[in-house]
């Protein structure tokens, strides 16, 4: 048995981190878990939030916001597939509030359901992301 | 019989010419690397993709109520065409073959009775298409503005098409690209994005996660909803990425044969332009002698 989690975040674009490590809290849509080592096997979708990694069990975790993706626990270890990724130190604030201006229009906007969910998913994680960074 | 200045002047001109496809075929290699690296980045990504998917969609394809993502809508009748395409000519037989593959499959699907949507994606396919099926083109996707390919130029494509499916505008949808092999060879593809080609291998795909029994949140069903939407973006994104590989390297060859005739034609030229010269030059000293021989 390894005391380390095989972490893996792999976006669209590219493989984001493959790290050994501690622990990482994922927000799943059902709720935030924590995987750690021999973690059962699980699926779960990820709503807007924050992923800590902690490298080690003590110390200062990383943190990083996803929009939404799915993360997947194995015998191999952890994977997140995550479409988009933001790094919480270059949020524009002012950038933020008028996306969720617009996203809000867009929600009023939309002529059909489809629309409407897609205009709604983008104001939710705008919304997360406003209340973590203030 | 070309003068000795018209000779010059095209060999100056062929010269410039060769000057330029020769800088075209540099920057195509290095773009090419560039578009390489981001078709292997997003590897890993489109894999995992998979291997879920398979997983997955194995257990809920019996189930009645799945997403007409996975499983159809039931019809066959109107068929998404979309033709991935560069946004720029001088690249070979690029956009010739993937529009050629694409307007097999057109007629194909025509022949057997089908209406058929087109959507182009990149404006030197859609000027080819426009021809014979002009009205059937729904839309033209322009991507001349975008530098570097991100995944957020595939997504409104996606949306795009997963709003038309969901409105019930068409039951299949298939995407033309050219997937990149080497420099040399780049296959003309057709695949199918909606309903979802299955895995064949079902039990491999099992096998695949592991063989384990997952647990999951919210449940098998959402999860796949979610998922389906995403791979329909993922596999446009992919699509894209290898044709832009593709675009390059056919490019690339292309540059580089044309490098090679401009030279063999300046070899060629500079032959005449040296045998007029020295016709010339024997011409005028006959004309000479036999000028002294009449004194």
């Amino acid at each position: 048995m390894t005391d380390t989690l095989h972490l893996e975040i792999v976006s669209p674009e590219r493989l984001l981190k493959d790290a050994e490590v501690a622990m990482v809290v994922v927000p799943g849509t059902d709720g935030d878990f924590g995987a750690m080592p021999a973690h059962a096997p699980m699926m779960s979708t990820i709503r807007p939030g924050i992923i800590e990694i902690y490298e080690t069990e003590s110390g200062e975790p990383e943190k990083l916001f996803v929009k939404s993706g799915l993360a997947q626990i194995s015998d191999t270890g952890l994977t997140i597939l995550a479409e988009e990724m933001i790094d919480l130190d270059g949020v524009d604030t002012t950038e933020l509030a008028a996306g969720i201006t617009e996203a809000q229009g867009a929600v009023n906007a939309a002529s059909d359901d489809m629309a409407r969910d897609q205009a709604e998913a983008e104001l939710e994680w705008r919304r997360v992301l406003s209340e973590i960074v203030s | 019989m070309a003068s000795l200045k018209d000779l010059k002047n095209r060999i100056s001109s062929v010269k410039s010419t060769q000057k330029i496809t020769k800088a075209m075929k540099m920057v195509a290699a290095s773009k090419l690397r560039r578009a390489q690296e981001a078709a292997e980045a997003a590897r890993p990504y489109a894999e995992r993709m998979e291997t879920v998917l398979a997983g997955l969609s194995s257990s809920a394809q019996d189930t009645p109520g799945s997403s007409p993502l996975l499983i159809g809508t039931g019809k066959q009748d109107v068929h998404l065409v979309i033709v991935a395409t560069s946004e720029r000519g001088l690249c070979g037989g690029f956009n010739t073959n993937i529009v050629k593959a694409a307007k097999l499959h057109i007629e194909e699907l025509l022949a057997n009775g089908k209406t058929v949507k087109i959507l182009c994606i990149g404006k030197k396919g859609y000027a080819v298409i426009r021809r014979d099926h002009g009205d059937r083109i729904i839309d033209l996707k322009d991507l001349s503005a975008v530098k570097r390919l991100a995944f957020a130029d595939a997504q409104p494509i996606a949306h795009e098409v997963l709003a038309m499916f969901e409105r019930g505008e068409f039951d299949v949808a298939s995407l033309f690209y050219a997937k990149f092999q080497s420099v040399l060879v780049q296959v003309p593809t057709n695949q199918q994005l909606i309903p979802a080609p299955i895995a064949e291998t079902d039990d491999d795909a099992a096998d695949a996660l592991g063989g384990a029994t997952y647990e999951y949140e919210p449940d098998e069903a959402s999860i796949l909803d979610d998922l389906l939407p995403r791979n329909v973006a993922t596999q446009i994104y992919r699509g894209l990425l290898e044709n832009a590989a593709s675009e390059q390297g056919s490019r690339m060859t292309a540059m580089d044969n044309a490098t090679r005739n401009a030279g063999e034609m300046i070899d060629s030229l500079t032959i005449t332009y040296n045998r007029t010269r020295q016709a010339n030059i024997t011409k005028e000293l006959i004309e000479i002698i036999s000028g002294a021989e009449a004194l």
